[in-house]
């Protein structure tokens, strides 16, 4: 099967310092894919290239990231928009605050939609409610006219999840989703974003520090450290094998719960 | 023996403008003897880091009393507390935070005893030795706390709390915002430290499963009430109330 999305020899470099090191990975479709590792690994690094938010100091350096037969990198910002958000969306860790405060959740969504084609208000609220539905939101009327303030943490990240699929993306990128959220509350985002995995094939990468997140979700992991590849393979093999020495170290650094 | 912190029926009301009072902590009783860890968890919310405030009396309790050592500290103020503060410190969840940014961590680390009106000789040999238990080089009290990594301001954060020989350190999530190999090697220094100098911890975490490595007993909190009291095995392996059933199902 063809990769959706491919890395090749990726460096990144910022004020002309690379800070990630030759990284190589494909996201088939349909899979989730873990970038793991500690703080300062490059792991969210890698993903903000494929989007274009690098900002103005930071560049990918060498290397290409292929997606639908186009090198991201290299595309110009017109091009680039009309892949980010329709084509590739993305999430981030406290959804609440990577939206506008002042507009209800509704408005954010029809602006949203509005960007990538023309939509009438009512359209977009039922293409939304339609989604929220197949999200399982107990009450998607209320979400709609909420502020993200009215809004619970989780409650905020799963419609960030909403609003990242609006437009059915087929990858969808997620940096640190569950990291501000309570345990119980973080088992629901995982069991959203498998669901949407379930319900429209999407593929995704998700991008944490918390290995229980990623074993309960990830078909494959690449473990990250000071921006070198340490390990990449099946979820399974680097969980239950780990190979490396940094990956045997972080495996071993997780407290794990004794059930008896 | 006589327990290092006794807490009896202890609650915090907050009372908002139009609305009925907010119950905070919600009639908590426990104690905590000498050289024993305590682990308190709980979601946000559940009145976790109210209760730590209370007990370094940052706040003032609504009812209930605080134990320190025997003495009844619940309504003391300004110097009466001193002496508290000998036995009892606190560490952080962020610790470049619970510093000064303009000054160095020596001077952070030595102001207790400043005031205490020890000598600089002195207080700067006692902070370069506790560093030095702590797993830094002494050189690190002329550091800003901008200029070292999180893991290491927390050593220092740590060591601060050591200069007046507490008998009890509070840790407010003081490993949570750490990276899980980094987490584990202050948790060492801290099992390290506790048998050296017979400690006692209240270690406020909402990492179930280290709570279970690292504490003797653990108590979980619901909406401000303590909802299990016991040994971590016990209560993680036979919750008896709903909501540590939960908490426990949910862990991955």
């Amino acid at each position: 099967m063809a990769a959706l999305l491919d890395y090749q020899h990726v460096e990144i470099s910022f004020n002309g310092t690379p800070v990630v090191h030759d990284v190589s990975f494909q996201l088939h479709p349909g899979e989730i894919l873990g970038l793991v590792g500690e703080s300062g690994s490059g792991k969210s690094t890698l993903i903000k290239a494929a989007m274009g938010l690098l900002g103005s100091s930071g560049m990918v350096t060498r290397g290409d990231i292929w997606f639908e037969g186009k090198n991201l990198p290299d595309l110009p910002e017109k091009e680039m928009r009309k892949v980010c958000g329709e084509k590739i969306g993305m999430i981030f860790q406290d959804c609440g605050a990577s939206i506008s405060p002042i507009r209800t959740i509704g408005e954010q969504i029809v602006e949203s939609m509005a960007a990538h084609r023309k939509v009438d208000v009512a359209a977009a609220k039922a293409t939304a409610m339609e989604l929220f539905d197949k999200l399982h939101f107990k009450d998607g009327e209320r979400v709609w006219n909420s502020y993200p303030f009215e809004l619970s943490g989780g409650m905020n990240q799963r419609a960030g999840i909403a609003i990242a699929m609006l437009m059915n993306p087929t990858v969808l990128m997620a940096d640190e989703p569950t990291s501000a959220l309570d345990v119980a509350v973080q088992r629901q985002v995982v069991e959203e974003m498998l669901n949407v995995r379930e319900v429209f094939g999407t593929a995704i990468i998700i991008v944490t520090h918390d290995i229980g997140v990623v074993s309960a979700m990830a078909d494959s992991i690449l473990v990250l450290q000071d921006g070198s590849v340490m390990e990449y393979g099946p979820a399974k093999d680097v969980l239950e094998n780990p190979q490396n020495d940094y990956t045997k170290k972080l495996l071993s650094a997780v407290p794990r719960l004794r059930r008896g | 023996m006589e327990p290092i912190l006794r807490v009896t029926e202890l609650s915090k009301s907050f009372s908002r403008a139009g609305k009925n009072e907010f119950l905070a902590v919600d009639h908590a009783s426990f104690e905590v003897m000498p050289g024993e860890i305590l682990g308190i968890v709980g979601e946000s919310g559940s009145g976790k880091s109210t209760l730590a405030k209370l007990i370094t009396r940052q706040i003032d309790a609504t009812t209930g009393t605080i134990e320190v050592d025997g003495q009844d500290i619940t309504k003391l103020t300004g110097r009466a507390l001193i002496p508290v503060y000998a036995k009892i410190q606190m560490v952080f969840q962020t610790p470049a935070g619970s510093f000064d940014q303009r000054r160095t961590l020596g001077d952070g680390i030595c102001e207790s005893l400043r005031n205490k009106g020890v000598s600089k000789a002195e207080r700067e040999a006692k902070a370069r030795g506790l560093l030095e238990q702590c797993g830094l080089p002494g050189e690190f009290l002329e550091r800003y706390p901008h200029q070292v990594s999180g893991g290491q301001c927390q050593r220092a954060a740590i060591a601060r709390a050591l200069m007046c020989d507490p008998r009890i350190l509070i840790f407010d999530e003081a490993t949570s915002a750490l990276d899980v190999t980094v987490q584990k090697q202050i948790i060492e220094l801290l099992q390290k430290l506790q048998k050296e100098k017979a400690l006692a911890y209240l270690f406020i975490c909402h990492n179930l499963a280290l709570v279970q490595q690292f504490c003797d007993k653990v108590i979980v909190l619901y909406d401000g009430k303590i909802v299990e009291h016991g040994l971590p095995d016990e209560v993680i392996l036979h919750p008896r109330s709903d909501y540590a059933k939960r908490l426990v199902d949910a862990i991955f």
